[in-house]
């Protein structure tokens, strides 16, 4: 019996998953700290679904280990558990306050408690007058609502969000990512999967970049970040002097701008030898790298094209 | 360990409750209830089945009580007459060599006889005497008469003297293997009826689904457990309905009901067992049903499905009949022991045999052969359909059967 730390939410040792002989997912590596908000990023297709399944005990992993809020039997810390899969389902004929009392049952709250609390949240959120409609009347957005609530009903200490995303009109999303923080703030644990960068950048202090059934990248997203030096983007009168050796010697200028990469050297010495040389300043801005770009450094240009169109599609399907 | 089984139990309560009444408030549970007039057909159909045993079960068997030379004249006469006539017109001849021709006390035999005697001729070939119960006396007394004509050649007609008894051993064998054979047939058309349709339980959960909310919540097994329970109260409720609407039915078209034959157990314990072996029945069949259709990823697989599901009842359902009169023998044993033809053979033993303590371990073997069919279903469903298992795969069989 390996110990763990109870600081972590979640820890996984080398889990490794075959589907017919594929590999997927390949020696995969976690700590969640508890209390935190943790992003899983990568296409579709790299193994994300897979592992939060193994995480959850869905299955088994083929090798390694992984502990649930530390057990090493995830499906007996179930209670403390909230889950909302990609592919959301609900009993069409149940009404909705009961889904969500449903589900919370299914997690050991006392069905009387849930349908009561699945009242209360479903007026809190704007739902009001949907709670006696069947799942079946209810609208696509609604019924995702409605499954989102059923996963935080019991008041659970670990929040598992499978492409939560995925499916929501931009509205849909900006609620999400605030009943996301507001969890966040009460000290529960959340963690969710996404081929969509930028929800992982406003809202997660830590990320694994999942590719190919492997983590490339695990930490801080201003680690990840800071694997890029900042761009600089420069507009000069001048176009050759003294102050030309202080940029890069390959960075061809387009017009009379310079983008290039700033200099180990750091913002001062660029600026002193642009002053000093005459290179006549018209505007000069220094760009830390965003999330997507550390992404495609990390995980390769075709892995970050592939994450694109992932997210383009998906959009498209909520246009329709 | 007691913690886990007490978190299936309620987790499999919580999927109990929601599909029971998912099931009990739908408009299709109404069309449901109109079921019997499908098995009514079923069971003529049946009847035909039935016929065998009940040939079995009627065929006279005669015990002879006459000298040695006599006897041999009478059994000469039988075969002659069987030859012609056909042999199941005839009654059966069993030489009796212990009673004596003259004795004043064949009743005796009749209740001692080895085998089920439906009466005993004594006396001589010229003045026969037939004991036996009235109904079975006044049946046979013909066929008597002409098997002493026939023996003595048809020299003269022969009257047959008559001695009824009051109810014998034998003829409540022969009542109580009615019973057996009446008990069996509702339980396996109630199996047959209900517990198919348990062949389709997970469908609804793998098309909405939510197959993966459930098994990431609770133990899958509590998921099966769950959803059988679930399907056995259906069941039960739909017997309740069609049970008192089928007394009141018969209570206004037949209000003077015959007596009749009691079981071995009496009917108060009868009735009840009728009740435990339909539960166990179902849920031993039921289990496996649930295990096989949960591999099934589509509805059409699941119709495909039902139709060797059907047969393998059936078969089932013949072994149970067949030893329905080989009570002790091979065969009877065999299908008291084969899990799935266990409570059918119970139930028909529970009409003939009156010691309980055999029902408590019938009962008890079938419980955990349906916990074992669980385990095991479980086991391929979360390998086949959930794609789990490998590192299950390694552990050894009984550990995965313990679900360790």
């Amino acid at each position: 019996m390996t110990s763990t730390s109870p600081d972590n939410a979640i820890e996984a040792r080398q889990i490794v998953k075959r589907f017919d002989g594929d590999t997927a997912v390949d020696g995969i590596d976690l700590t969640i700290k508890k209390g935190s908000i943790f992003g899983i990023l990568g296409p579709n297709g790299a193994g994300k679904t897979t592992t939060l399944r193994m995480l959850l005990g869905i299955i088994d992993p083929d090798e390694g280990e992984r502990y649930l809020l530390g057990s090493s039997d995830p499906i007996s810390k179930a209670h403390k558990v909230g889950y909302l899969p990609e592919e959301r389902g609900l009993y069409q004929s149940m009404k909705a306050y009961d889904a969500i009392a449903f589900m919370g049952a299914l997690r050991g709250l006392p069905l009387t408690e849930g349908r009561k609390r699945g009242r209360e949240m479903m007026q809190n959120h704007g739902l009001g007058d949907a709670v006696d409609k069947q799942i079946r009347a209810l609208s696509k957005g609604m019924a995702q609502t409605v499954q989102l609530l059923g996963t935080i009903v019991h008041e659970p200490d670990l929040i598992i969000l499978d492409e939560p995303f995925s499916g929501l009109d931009a509205l849909n999303q900006g609620k999400l990512e605030r009943l996301i923080r507001g969890q966040a703030d009460k000290g529960v644990t959340v963690i969710f999967s996404t081929h969509v960068i930028a929800h992982a950048e406003r809202l997660c202090e830590e990320i694994a970049i999942v590719a190919d059934g492997k983590v490339p990248f695990k930490g801080k997203v201003s680690a990840a970040r800071d694997r890029l030096r900042p761009q600089v983007h420069l507009e000069t009168r001048e176009l050759d002097g003294p102050w030309r050796s202080s940029i890069p010697a390959d960075c061809e200028p387009l017009g009379h701008n310079w983008h290039f990469t700033l200099p180990e050297s750091g913002v001062e010495p660029l600026l002193e030898a642009l002053i000093q040389g005459k290179a006549g300043i018209e505007s000069l801005s220094i760009e830390r790298p965003g999330l997507h770009d550390a992404f495609v450094h990390i995980a390769g240009e075709a892995v970050a094209k592939k994450m694109d169109t992932d997210a383009a599609a998906d959009a498209l399907g909520e246009a329709a | 360990m007691i913690e886990n089984f007490k978190e299936v139990i309620r987790a499999a309560f919580v999927i109990a409750r929601r599909d029971f009444t998912a099931i009990i408030f739908s408009k299709s549970f109404f069309f449901f209830l109109l079921g019997p007039l499908f098995p009514l057909i079923i069971g003529l159909a049946a009847g035909g089945l039935g016929k065998q045993v009940n040939q079995d079960i009627d065929r006279p068997v005669i015990g002879v009580a006459l000298s040695e030379g006599e006897t041999e004249k009478l059994i000469e006469a039988r075969d002659a007459l069987a030859e012609n006539l056909g042999n199941r017109t005839i009654p059966e001849l069993v030489i009796l060599p212990e009673v004596a021709a003259d004795d004043p006390d064949i009743q005796r035999h009749l209740d001692k006889a080895k085998q089920p005697l439906t009466a005993i001729i004594s006396g001589t070939l010229e003045e026969p005497r037939l004991t036996g119960a009235e109904q079975d006396v006044k049946r046979w007394q013909g066929r008597t008469a002409l098997l002493s004509e026939t023996a003595l050649k048809g020299s003269s007609p022969v009257a047959v003297e008559t001695d009824y008894v009051a109810a014998t051993g034998s003829s409540k064998k022969r009542t109580q293997l009615l019973t057996a054979q009446g008990g069996q047939i509702i339980l396996v058309l109630l199996t047959m009826i209900l517990a198919g349709m348990v062949l389709s339980n997970l469908v609804e959960e793998k098309t909405n689904k939510i197959i993966e909310i459930l098994a990431a919540a609770i133990p899958m097994d509590a998921i099966f457990l769950g959803k059988l329970f679930a399907m056995l109260g259906m069941a039960l409720v739909g017997i309740t309905v069609w049970s008192t609407l089928g007394a009141i039915g018969l209570f206004f078209i037949i209000p003077d009901l015959p007596n009749l034959p009691a079981p071995a157990v009496g009917w108060p314990i009868f009735c009840i067992l009728l009740v435990v072996y339909f539960s166990m029945a179902y849920l031993l069949l039921g289990s496996l049903f649930l295990g096989i259709g949960a591999m099934a990823t589509t509805v059409r697989e699941v119709q495909t499905l039902s139709m060797p599901v059907t047969m393998g009842q059936l078969l089932v359902f013949f072994l149970a009949a067949m030893s329905v009169t080989k009570l002790g023998e091979t065969i009877e044993w065999f299908a008291v022991i084969f899990p799935f033809s266990s409570p059918f053979a119970m139930i028909a033993r529970a009409a003939q045999m009156d010691n309980l303590w055999q029902h408590g371990a019938a009962i008890l073997w079938q419980a955990i052969f349906t916990l074992i069919i669980i385990r095991f279903s479980v086991m391929l469903f979360k390998r086949n359909v959930m794609k789990s298992g490998q590192a299950a795969r390694k552990k050894s069989l009984i550990a995965r059967v313990a679900g360790r």
